[in-house]
């Protein structure tokens, strides 16, 4: 079965949901993006964000923690229901990442994935890049990410 | 300390060289990441990318370590809105040297924030056999010059 017939263009699937902790957001800064607005509460009320928030690549890293779990159980899912699930490969990468609101400590995000479009790669037979988007919000409701992925899957 | 002003179209920042070390790369994996190819030697092997691979997020956020260190961490950032494009060309691998650069391609002042400039960049992040192994486009908003400072 090929991605796009297992998910209809448009389908939005929700994918899970990280919890970002004051000390989740600290480390993953003090290792990746040591920036004061991410390692420090009071100079992050000093910032133009306002409060200690979390990296914006830690936003996306939630997304693939979602992601990978999510599909695993798709293709378990799949499989009692005598189905093989599309074989997903490296991601060529992504573009239109959008920030659009601060991940603050204490926030939980809930991750989404739409699947877009597919396209038959002509140097592989059987081989097809995926566009899905991608999307988190806040315990508000509001978007806090989104960004438009490629997946490789083959046969 | 850098403030808007001080980067012009052109201006170029370069990467102190990192090594990716297979350990680390198991460790982002096993948190954000965890498919065979970027959680041991044997499960790179079997897939495309050869070896122990870093996780294109990985990558990702390496690359942002490099840029805290090449420019940010003097400047006066205030944070991105976004990356236009990231392209993952080629597998890190554990045991990799990744270098770099970035290069500003554009820089205009905020029209609702006049005190913010908007200043686009193009990193490269190359390997040890000066293959690129990512390109990224993205924007970073940087406090201008206050006003009666001279630079």
């Amino acid at each position: 079965m090929k991605l796009s017939d297992l998910h209809p263009e448009g389908t939005r699937e929700t994918i899970g949901t990280v919890i970002f902790t004051a000390e989740d957001i600290i480390h993953f800064a003090e290792k990746f993006d040591p920036q004061p607005f991410h390692l420090d509460a009071e100079l992050a009320r000093q910032s133009l964000f306002g409060g200690l928030c979390a990296s914006g690549w830690h936003t996306c890293a939630g997304w693939m923690k979602c992601f990978v779990p999510y599909w695993l159980g798709e293709i378990k899912r799949l499989a009692k229901e005598g189905v093989v699930a599309p074989k997903l490969g490296p991601s060529p990468g992504f573009r239109d990442m959008r920030w659009l609101r601060p991940v603050f400590a204490g926030d939980t995000i809930t991750y989404f994935v739409t699947f877009v479009a597919a396209k038959d790669l002509e140097s592989r037979p059987g081989w097809r890049i995926n566009t899905i988007f991608c999307e988190g919000e806040n315990q508000d409701g509001q978007p806090v990410i989104r960004f438009e992925s490629k997946v490789i899957e083959f046969p | 300390m850098l403030h808007f002003e001080d980067f012009p179209a052109g201006r170029r920042f370069e990467f102190k060289p990192v090594e990716v070390k297979a350990e680390e790369v198991i460790a982002f994996a096993s948190e954000f990441d965890p498919q065979p190819m970027h959680l041991s030697e044997d499960g790179g092997k079997a897939s495309i990318l050869g070896g122990l691979a870093a996780s294109g997020w990985h990558t990702s956020a390496m690359m942002m370590r490099m840029l805290c260190d090449s420019y940010i961490r003097e400047a006066a950032s205030e944070g991105s809105p976004g990356v236009d494009s990231m392209e993952w060309k080629k597998a890190v691998l554990a045991g990799d040297t990744l270098s770099g650069n970035c290069t500003v391609v554009e820089a205009r002042v905020s029209r609702s924030r006049p005190e913010i400039g908007i200043v686009r960049l193009r990193a490269v992040v190359n390997n040890q056999r000066g293959e690129t192994v990512a390109i990224c486009d993205y924007a970073n908003m940087i406090r201008c010059q206050p006003a009666g400072e001279t630079a």
